[in-house]
């Protein structure tokens, strides 16, 4: 049975190698300090209690093969009374060093923090990036882009259900709960395409609310931050957007720069800069926008964009007009 | 001694073959479908209980099968969104209220009077009574299921998505209504229980001889008592909300969207103890049993018991971690949520230390012990992890904490119970289970259920949510995911062999003397299975494993009546023996009212007027049910 | 038993989550009578109709749209404003769930706007149903609670029903239909 148990563990061992670190959507792939404190406290507790876990076995295993060490009752107690200790100070070690990680990552003042207000819809994330100036805010919808190394503030309310923001390669998890206004800070510092996802459970389409936060340099970030102020840019041919405004589409989206002003579903002014639509569940290409404007339903069952009655020809001008919206 | 004597004797004037056919005359349950529903023997309310509580378990690892296989590879399409949030919902409720809980009770109904030494559960009609509730319920919610109108909202049903807005239709209030049936059965259940353990001991069985597996269910039954109404509460609020128009949970009229999850999961906490406690009582048992000594550190253990009861009170709050509760007050949660970790290590330390002293003999129910402190250390240090509010945000609602909670209610409870029903089947029924099929069972289902669930922790890692119905290809979840899914798919088919084990052995199984494995405790002084009388003469108790102690024959207790039901109802602390107390006959009027309070319970989903009317209805069948004798009780 | 089992049945169809009808099936616009006078027999309650108003999750996809193409601007919550209230027993212009789509989709005088191009057909028959949930008209089981915001009226599932009386014009239309 020894031999079988050991067995396992490689397996497992080897499993849990094959898989765990990389990814844009894993906790031990940090991108910033509070994930990397986070990635190391987990790491630690990792390592203490799989000590314990073989300890454990190892004394299980023991006393059921061991014939050369009977011990006195009374000797029994004492050791067992030891363990219990031995116990309570690891536990006691586990939680000071909790309280620790947790104080340092909710404790933190407010320092020049780009604000970025978090709304949940069912199924897809209303961005605001707030500025003490009025003419700086925007809204757009489920692609946050983020400077490196400065503080980000984002604070999180629903309109509906409750969802969970998380972005696990930059911070832990916070809800967002109709009626709360919940806050998180963090910094990110390593470049790159950050993948988060709704993390509680929000009706049909909760498996696909995920959202994209990208971290860039400064520069390009102000870059991006000043091309999502303006309206959006005149289209090459005004066809697609004649469709968008005589549709039902101006109902629910808005796009500035024309008379839509929907706010039941995402903003779209700036669509085509992003990289995935329908709240991270396709990559923004050609077909996938046809698809999606055509038969939305089948991508995303439940959702609450319907499917409208285009032609071919209505549906090919209006890929071209949303692509646009760069 | 009054004249009527001669035709009330007592079970010290007769003897042998005689006085047992007229005890098994006096506490038999008529033939016949009347017989049948109006029963009130706890044997025979306990093998339904057991036998419905499989039942479930069987429908509830279906539904896991079916989520599994459309979670095997992403973008799958075997089952939609709105199909897939019914089986996660009707998974984690049928396995959560209609399994896990009463499966713990329904052992607890079957041995404890047996563990104490009595003839019959205190309260017996109201046993009936909350077996037909429970099962009312569950039918409830099955049949609910099987017309579409199952509820899609998760075991947990966090509002508003389970309000009225977000949930059109009946289906949340079935859940709602389902909670009701299985908390007033639970409760009852909890009452009868306390009430056997504390007054109706065999003489001489104080407090510090009760079996493990019994102060584990006393504690149970505490716990139960003090939680239950916090979802009671909770459930009907939501109905109220949702049929009536309260607002409880809206945040535009004052209520709170975070109160549902605070009376839920204080009550939810305490819930996955009131599933694990006993399963720590049947460990000790059966240790004791194939380690061939006597428990080590009973004290401790029994200390270690009631520690949990009380800690198990105080953790709710880390179901709540990435809710945005303030800071302070969540850490408190983390100490304490690390706090119970100490009394269940301390009861792990004591089972191998009766490992370490005893012989032990490996017989499958030792086996699945083996596996259960293998398993269950496992999800219990994931749950040292998890309590750390930091690293809860990180892991909180991902498939790492669908991989702690199966750890410590699979490791932590299953197998426990696996492991009782092989030690308790030959008691039961008078068969012994196939030892053969018995080992494989053990094997297949050890390792396919760590197949089916590390994996899990690593897939919480890399960012897999839980309650998705599907996940895209990119992440590169889905190898992980297939793996998961064959192991669950072995793991379901170790149940079926199981199950395979169970028909075989009731046909061809070894037959069971009254102690096939030399244990100690009183259950194991009767027959098996054993006659409606439980014992034929009450047995005194000289110490905490009678039957080892006095291995030649038990002194017994005399003087209660043959003719009529009577048992012995004795002090609380030191078991002497007090009152003869009568034990109700069988009685139709528990199905009656239950029937009754069903009807009621299902139409009140649809109408606030059922309440009134119902409970007209159930006052009046309550009458008939506690209509006094015409018979006087002996003095 | 049997009790429960045949209550829950009915149920059915009031539970399913169709979430994409094929565009063949959505139900087309019908034929509405909006006055009494009409050679032969008034036409009969379609069957789409029907379906729209007994199942919840469309009740509650129109309640949702109600709040968001704006229709409490002018109705507030059925008691009415600038537009007539829903929640009485005057309809203008038919109280069936056909006269009230077309009274959406085409629009009314005197205020009303047209939605055919503001909204899906199918979009347009769940507003409908709602409507007629506001004024108690559909099952009550499948009527939609009381909504997560301010109270201003008892939920539609609380509501009196109504009988309504199709002021001057339409044919009488029932609950029923």
């Amino acid at each position: 049975m020894r031999r079988r148990l050991l067995a396992t563990g490689v397996l497992f061992v080897f499993a849990a190698a094959s898989g765990g670190c990389r990814g844009a959507q894993s906790a031990l792939n940090p991108h910033g300090p509070e994930a990397r404190e986070l990635a190391w406290l987990f790491w630690f507790f990792l390592a203490i209690l799989a000590a314990v876990w073989f300890a454990v076995v190892a004394a299980l295993l023991f006393a059921l093969i061991r014939r050369r060490f009977p011990v006195r009752e009374h000797s029994m107690t004492r050791i067992v009374g030891a363990l219990v200790g031995a116990t309570a100070i690891i536990l006691l070690v586990l939680t000071g060093l909790s309280y620790r990680t947790q104080s340092q990552l909710y404790g933190q003042e407010v320092t020049a923090p780009v604000t970025i207000h978090l709304t949940g819809h069912q199924w897809w994330w209303e961005i605001e990036y707030e500025s003490s100036n009025p003419s700086q805010t925007f809204t757009t919808a489920n692609e946050i882009h983020v400077p490196l190394n400065r503080q980000i503030r984002l604070k999180l309310t629903s309109s509906d259900v409750i969802h969970s923001f998380w972005v696990p390669t930059v911070f832990g998890k916070m809800d967002l709960i109709p009626g709360v206004k919940n806050e998180i800070r963090f910094t990110v510092d390593k470049p790159g395409v950050l993948r988060g996802q709704c993390a509680e459970f929000c009706g049909f389409q909760h498996a696909h609310m995920s959202l994209l936060l990208i971290a860039e340099d400064p520069a390009t970030f102000a870059k991006w931050r000043n091309s999502q102020l303006r309206s959006r840019l005149p289209p090459a041919s005004s066809e697609g957007e004649k469709i968008f405004l005589g549709k039902p589409c101006a109902t629910c989206h808005t796009i500035r720069g024309t008379p839509a002003g929907g706010r039941f579903g995402p903003d779209l002014t700036h669509f085509g800069s992003r990289k995935t639509i329908a709240a991270g569940t396709l990559l923004l290409t050609r077909g996938a926008i046809a698809g999606w404007i055509v038969d939305p339903q089948s991508t995303k069952p439940g959702a609450n964009m319907p499917a409208v009655d285009l032609t071919p020809q209505e549906t090919l001008a209006l890929t071209d007009y949303l692509e646009g919206l760069r | 001694m009054n004249a009527n004597d001669k035709d009330r004797p007592r079970d010290n004037e007769l003897a042998g073959r005689e006085l047992e056919e007229r005890l098994a005359r006096t506490w038999g349950t008529p033939r016949g479908i009347l017989g049948a529903l109006s029963t009130v023997d706890h044997k025979i309310v306990g093998r339904r209980y057991i036998v419905t509580a499989f039942v479930f378990l069987c429908l509830a690892g279906l539904s896991a099968v079916v989520m599994r296989a459309q979670l095997a590879v992403p973008g799958n399409t075997l089952v939609g969104p709105d199909r897939y949030n019914q089986l996660f919902t009707m998974h984690g409720t049928t396995m959560m209220f209609l399994f896990a809980v009463p499966v713990m009770e329904a052992f607890a109904v079957y041995l404890v009077p047996l563990m104490v030494g009595t003839r019959n559960i205190a309260f017996p009609r109201l046993n009936a009574f909350s077996y037909w509730v429970y099962l009312f319920g569950g039918l409830l919610l099955w049949v609910a299921f099987m017309l579409n109108i199952g509820p899609d909202v998760g075991w947990f049903a966090y509002v508003p998505l389970s309000g009225p807005e977000y949930s059109p239709g009946k289906r949340a209030d079935i859940w709602a209504q389902m909670i009701t049936f299985t908390e007033v059965s639970a409760l009852a259940v909890a009452v009868e229980i306390i009430v056997t353990v504390l007054k109706q001991r065999a003489p001489g069985m104080t407090l510090d001889r009760i079996p493990l597996f019994v102060w584990a269910m006393l504690v149970t039954s505490f716990l139960i008592i003090f939680a239950m109404p916090a979802v009671m509460i909770a459930s009907t609020m939501l109905i109220l909300d949702r049929l009536v128009g309260t607002h409880m949970f809206n945040p535009a009229e004052g209520g709170d969207a975070l109160l549902w999850q605070h009376l839920f999961w204080f009550f939810g906490h305490p819930e996955v103890y009131i599933i694990f406690l006993p399963a720590t009582g049947m460990v000790s048992m059966i240790v004791a049993t194939f380690a061939q000594r006597e428990v080590f550190g009973y004290l401790a253990l029994v200390l270690a018991l009631i520690a949990v009861g009380f800690l198990s009170f105080g953790l709710w709050v880390h179901h709540m971690f990435a809710t945005g509760l303030p800071q302070l007050g969540a850490s408190l949660f983390t100490a304490s949520s690390m706090m119970i970790a100490i009394p269940n290590g301390l009861q792990i330390f004591c089972w191998i230390a009766t490992l370490w002293d005893g012989r032990p003999r490996y017989t499958t129910s030792l086996l699945f012990v083996l596996g259960f402190i293998v398993t269950f250390v496992i999800g219990g240090l994931s749950g040292v992890l998890v309590a750390s509010v930091p690293l809860d945000t990180q892991v909180h609602d991902t498939y790492f904490v669908v991989a702690h909670f199966h750890y410590v209610l699979i490791g932590g409870a299953v197998f426990p119970l696996l492991g009782g029903v092989y030690y308790w089947f030959p008691k039961i029924t008078g068969r012994l289970l196939s030892e053969r099929i018995g080992k494989w069972h053990f094997w297949l289902a050890f390792v396919s259920f760590n197949v089916a669930f590390f994996p899990m922790h690593i897939l919480g890692l890399e960012g897999m949510p839980r309650r998705v119905y599907t996940y895209q290809a990119e992440m590169g979840w889905g190898n992980l995911n297939l793996i998961v899914t064959l192991g669950s798919f072995a793991f379901f088919l170790s149940f079926v062999l199981f199950l395979c084990n169970c028909i075989y052995s009731l046909r061809r199984g070894l037959v069971a003397g009254p102690n096939p494995w030399n244990a100690s405790s009183l259950e194991w002084a009767t027959s098996s299975p054993p006659p409606p009388q439980n014992f034929t003469l009450i047995p005194v108790v000289r110490s905490r494993d009678p039957l080892w102690s006095s291995p030649e024959g038990l002194p017994a207790a005399t003087g209660l009546s043959v003719d009529r039901r009577e048992l012995i109802v004795s002090t609380v602390v030191d078991a002497e023996p007090d009152l003869r107390e009568a034990s109700p006959d069988p009685s139709i009027w528990p199905l009656a009212a239950a029937g009754a309070t069903g009807i009621a319970f299902v139409a009140s989903i649809f109408t606030p007027w059922a309440v009134v009317w119902g409970g007209i209805i159930v006052g009046i069948l309550f009458i008939g049910w506690f209509w006094p004798k015409s018979e006087k009780e002996d003095k | 038993m049997i009790l429960t089992a045949s209550v829950l049945a009915v149920g059915c169809e009031r539970e399913d989550r169709i979430f994409r009808t094929p565009p063949g099936e959505i139900p087309a616009p019908p034929r509405v009578q909006v006055t009494s006078l009409s050679p032969g027999p008034a036409p009969a309650p379609s069957e789409p109709g029907r379906k729209y108003q007994r199942n919840a999750y469309q009740l509650s996809q129109g309640k949702q749209l109600f709040r968001v193409m704006n229709c409490n601007g002018c109705h507030s919550t059925g008691g009415g404003g600038m537009g007539p209230a829903l929640m009485n027993d005057h309809w203008i212009y038919g109280s069936s769930i056909e006269n009230i789509f077309s009274t959406i989709r085409d629009g009314r005088p005197n205020g009303m706007p047209s939605f055919r191009n503001r909204a899906t057909t199918e979009q347009i028959w769940q507003l409908a149903a709602y409507v007629r949930s506001v004024a108690a008209l559909v099952p009550r089981d499948a009527a939609p609670g009381r909504d997560d915001g301010l109270w201003t009226r008892p939920a539609e599932n609380r509501l009196p029903r109504t009988h309504p009386d199709n002021g001057g014009n339409a044919a009488a239309a029932d609950w029923r239909d």
